[in-house]
């Protein structure tokens, strides 16, 4: 499967496939998607930031794995304590692991590698509207810059020996962090508006026409709805 | 911890959420003057950047939401602030997802824009700083606790299996819910002293 070079097809496709990962409801289809999902991402993108990615699991989903075994009625797998794990149970909660493993993997191997800067076009391309298209490529573009500027305060206030424990001098230590962070955000955005403004900035960026897409994207994108479509029928049937 | 990733979400539960962050953005860009776009967007990447720092509570670490404090100083362009910061952490982090930006984007910044709005005043208008603090501390703490309602109710509509999770996720947010109180009520603090006109939302 080669992916589609063309950004707007690429998130289309990636957010269709996504989208009938998300709804699988049967074990089977979804591990065998997980794992078809892994020989992709592997066969296209083998960084160690990608797996170590997977570990990485929100609060509450270990909170549902951990009570779905106990809470769904079925036949009996272990008993633990008072508490009696059920078949139906761990499966359930092995689907959603599977599912979400693999929407995970997926996101990350087909849109990991985008840089935002370059999604703006695309998303223009796929009607999203203007404004939202120019506030998405500021941010995208500013993020970095006062990701450093966090960081460099944060660094300050660590060389001037601010410890973060749990109480109420770090909450306000780092609320003036946070507040100093938007004083100068404000500021920058009036230097980048001014700035704006001088080079004739009149309210829309030039629109850069964008190329069709090549019949090589077409068909990575044909394969991406082909796999979505037979994930949902294999699941369903 | 607010982002719920694909994978989890019923389709219903999912459209409905894309229908209302599409209702919410839409406000918040009509209402949006061209000017403060620059304005909006550099507000959003620091409030982002702002979101990445651990701050401890008790024995835990939680990385604040802000979603209050976008509430005051965004007003209604919160949801389209908070939707490019949710596609940016998929993107950049592979955090969240993108079947779940529509409802993740609402659990976020509706319950930001409704308490920002509402304390937004107060916070503006009082002279005596007690008050100020008070009212911040509260409009984060709602903010937080507010998102956590809607998680668990995204959860709970989801399947009845959720159930059970979802009358505990509520209880995970309360940490966060402290640490976010205080935080936003410094930073309100902080810019009533420095800079009062931050205080003013950018798209009423």
């Amino acid at each position: 499967m080669t992916l589609p070079q063309d950004l707007r097809l690429r998130l289309v496709g990636a957010f269709l496939v996504i989208a009938s990962l998300s709804q699988l409801r049967t074990l089977a289809v979804a591990g065998a998607a997980l794992a078809a999902v892994m020989l992709f991402a592997a066969w296209s993108r083998p960084e160690p930031r990608l797996w170590r990615r997977l570990v990485h699991v929100e609060g509450f989903l270990l909170l549902l794995f951990a009570t779905l075994p106990f809470t769904l009625p079925g036949r009996p797998l272990f008993t633990f304590g008072p508490l009696t794990a059920s078949v139906e149970g761990v499966e359930r909660a092995m689907l959603i692991a599977a599912k979400v493993s693999a929407s995970v993997l997926l996101l990350m191997a087909m849109l990991g590698s985008v840089e935002p800067a370059r999604l703006g076009s695309a998303l223009r391309g796929l009607y999203v509207p203007e404004t939202m298209v120019r506030v998405f490529v500021l941010t995208a573009r500013y993020l970095a810059l006062i990701r450093d500027e966090a960081r460099r305060l944060h660094e300050a206030m660590v060389m001037r020996g601010f410890r973060p424990r749990s109480n109420r001098h770090t909450w306000r230590s780092y609320g003036h962090l946070v507040g100093m962070l938007l004083v100068r955000a404000l500021a920058r955005a009036q230097r980048v508006e001014e700035a704006m403004l001088c080079r004739g900035y009149e309210g829309r960026f030039p629109r850069l026409g964008q190329p069709a897409p090549a019949a090589r994207d077409w068909a990575g994108f044909g394969v991406a709805v082909a796999l979505s479509a037979a994930v949902t029928l294999a699941d369903r049937l | 911890m607010a982002h719920i990733p694909d994978g989890i979400l019923s389709a219903p539960v999912l459209i409905g959420g894309g229908v209302v962050a599409a209702a919410g953005v839409a406000l918040g860009l009509r209402r949006l003057d061209d000017r403060m776009i620059p304005r909006t967007a550099i507000l959003a990447a620091a409030f982002f950047a702002g979101s990445l720092v651990a701050v401890p509570v008790g024995p835990a670490s939680v990385h604040l939401l802000l979603a209050a404090l976008m509430g005051i100083m965004l007003g209604t362009a919160t949801f389209p602030a908070v939707l490019v910061a949710l596609l940016l952490q998929a993107l950049l982090f592979g955090f969240g997802g993108l079947t779940t930006l529509g409802i993740n984007t609402v659990n976020i910044a509706l319950p930001g824009v409704v308490f920002g709005m509402m304390l937004g005043p107060v916070i503006r208008a009082t002279e005596r700083p007690a008050l100020r603090f008070a009212a911040g501390a509260l409009a984060g703490a709602l903010a937080v606790l507010g998102t956590g309602g809607l998680v668990a109710l995204s959860l709970w509509m989801s399947s009845s299996d959720y159930t059970p999770v979802a009358s505990v996720v509520i209880a995970t947010y309360l940490p966060l819910a402290l640490g976010e109180a205080f935080v936003t009520a410094a930073i309100v603090s902080f810019l009533a002293r420095v800079q009062p006109d931050a205080l003013r939302p950018v798209a009423p």
